[in-house]
């Protein structure tokens, strides 16, 4: 698959399989709708959660698991609607500086799942500046395939980090991850804290 | 017997704040997600001298839903603490609660409840606990000071050992409600 569309942005298929190569033990959360169909697309397992509810929340779950597992990569997925809803966040995160997390969100200026209505990224919102204000010295901003390589570097490099990536508006086959989410929350208990996670009380 | 009982309410009614942090610790409570309120700020006060707990302060309550069912996803129990006005905007965000079936205690201070000064505290106030209910959240109430430790320890253990979203209510009666100087 290209890692470009016919419009030259980045497809988000193929963004995302780059970011998530060679991952080695970093957890992955996903926002909502697309970004929880990429990382699924990628490859569904333990260490992913993809997430079919609680908008704005993502980053957030971000922050717990980094602080609860300080020594594992942990990367947050999600679109611009999804921060967008979330922007507080961003300001709660920078106060914390987990070195541990990254966020990136995959911004195609729409709703995708709801008709593809405009959100205000596509209206001048800029989330990097935000970020930036709230508080996180490492930001990028990543529109070209050449910048996948370097996004993916600074992902796996120590310290704090906001992204963003221009995206296509694209909609991609569905690839579903499990929808139970007692599951998905199990599985990655045990992935991290072994059989034990089942007897935590 | 009488003069034993009302010791230790007098006890309860100065060090109840003191006993919810002792329940923190013996439950082994790490993350602690706050907005503050004034009925939380000697616990806030103790949670923040204490090293080896992660204290987030949040822009808004829901962002503490979320941000302890990552908790939990990494093996760290946590803890939401927060004022009846917030538990409004907590509302959706428990949807994950329900669904991954993720341990989410909260401590609640209210206002609106109990000789409430400020009209615009008692719609949310008068609603906490059915919103609560309706998002199948197990809601307990402490209403005078010797309640509150018991309440709440068992609402922790409800959370962990039950694996969904649990609350005490803490009475304004037991905090005293806020006058704005007209008392």
């Amino acid at each position: 698959m290209s890692p470009i569309d016919k419009h030259n942005r980045l497809d988000r298929r193929a963004l995302c399989r780059a970011v998530l190569a060679d991952r080695g033990d970093m957890l992955v959360i996903a926002g909502l709708g697309a970004p929880a169909w990429d990382i699924t697309a990628a490859g569904d397992r333990a260490e992913n959660l993809p997430l079919w509810g609680g908008m704005g929340g993502a980053a957030m779950i971000g922050l717990g698991l980094a602080l609860a597992q300080p020594k594992r990569k942990v990367l947050v997925i999600t679109g611009d609607g999804e921060m967008l809803m979330g922007m507080g966040s961003l300001a709660t995160i920078a106060v914390k500086q987990p070195p541990n997390l990254a966020i990136l969100v995959e911004d195609n200026e729409h709703y995708g799942e709801t008709g593809m209505q405009e959100t205000h990224t596509k209206h001048g919102v800029d989330l990097v500046a935000i970020a930036q204000g709230a508080g996180f010295k490492r930001t990028m901003r990543v529109t070209k395939p050449d910048e996948v390589e370097g996004l993916r570097a600074a992902i796996h490099a120590n310290g704090l980090l906001f992204a963003s990536a221009k995206i296509g508006v694209e909609n991609f086959p569905l690839v579903l991850p499990p929808r139970e989410g007692a599951f998905l929350q199990a599985r990655m208990r045990e992935a991290i804290l072994g059989p034990q996670a089942h007897h935590q009380t | 017997m009488q003069d034993d009982s009302s010791h230790q309410r007098t006890d309860s009614a100065v060090s109840w704040p003191d006993q919810i942090f002792d329940l923190l610790k013996s439950h082994a409570i790490r993350q602690v997600a706050l907005v503050p309120d004034a009925g939380h700020s000697r616990l806030i006060r103790r949670c923040l001298a204490d090293n080896s707990m992660e204290v987030v302060s949040l822009t808004s309550e829901e962002e503490g839903i979320a941000m302890l069912a990552g908790a939990w996803l990494g093996g760290d129990k946590g803890i939401l603490l927060m004022q009846s006005s917030g538990v409004g905007n907590c509302i959706n965000m428990l949807s994950l609660s329900i669904l991954h079936r993720t341990p989410m205690p909260m401590i609640v201070t209210m206002r609106g409840d109990f000789g409430e000064f400020n009209p615009a505290q008692v719609p949310m106030g008068n609603a906490t606990q059915t919103v609560l209910e309706a998002m199948g959240t197990l809601v307990r109430r402490a209403d005078h000071p010797e309640d509150v430790a018991p309440t709440v320890d068992a609402t922790i253990r409800l959370a962990f050992n039950t694996l969904r979203p649990t609350a005490t209510l803490i009475g304004q009666r037991v905090l005293g409600a806020k006058t704005f100087g007209k008392d």
